[in-house]
């Protein structure tokens, strides 16, 4: 029964891995492959870790914090490095895809450039 | 999971600007946190939990440092006024 469980979870972590892989390949902009990459990897490889957190904890009856650790830290990281990566892609000026509509943070560029303008006149 | 990386080197060699290589080198290091993972379950051993977590904090050390490098290695705006 506990096999069948760690199998489940096995499959589906490496299903969204790849799903993840042709994600980043086959999306048009950086934008859209941040998405493909930050959450399946991340989901994948979470499920992962929980079968393996599960495997020892019901079969060989060895508590791992150190395994819990790790699903806490890619779950807390991963976002941040995903955003950052984000905000120095639009800095350095890599263009969104061309059929792509909105662009919220060229306003707020804008917006600072105007505030920055009037406080020095 | 190979299959996965092995994706991941075909955008990293066509990919073209700088952002798309970091943002598959980062998931080749995510990936290669859930390999490890698998090795665990089949040498049925608990040796590889310091790798795995040392694998986690480098490929996020990695991914902030080449992004704030591309970004032109100032590390805060020192634009006050």
């Amino acid at each position: 029964m506990i096999e069948i469980v760690i199998s489940a979870f096995i499959l589906l972590g490496a299903f969204l891995s790849l799903l993840g892989s042709i994600g980043i390949l086959r999306f048009p902009d950086v934008y859209g492959r941040l998405h493909a990459a930050t959450k399946s990897a991340t989901l994948g490889v979470i499920s992962i870790m929980l079968a393996v957190y599960v495997h020892f904890h019901f079969i060989e009856g060895v508590f791992s914090g150190k395994v819990l650790l790790t699903i806490f830290f890619v779950f807390l990281t991963a976002p941040v490095a995903g955003f950052m990566i984000s905000r120095s892609a639009y800095n350095v000026g890599v263009e969104l895809w061309d059929k792509s509509t909105q662009d919220d943070l060229k306003i707020a560029f804008e917006n600072k450039e105007k505030n920055k303008k009037k406080a020095r006149s | 999971m190979s299959m996965s990386i092995f994706v991941c080197f075909i955008r990293i060699v066509k990919g073209p600007t700088m952002s798309d290589r970091v943002v598959a080198l980062d998931t080749i290091g995510i990936t290669l946190i859930g390999i490890i993972g698998i090795i665990m379950i089949i040498q049925n051993t608990l040796a590889y939990a310091e790798v795995i977590l040392v694998i986690a904090i480098l490929a996020f050390i990695g991914t902030i440092a080449l992004a704030k490098f591309i970004e032109g290695g100032v590390i805060f705006d020192r634009d006050r006024n």
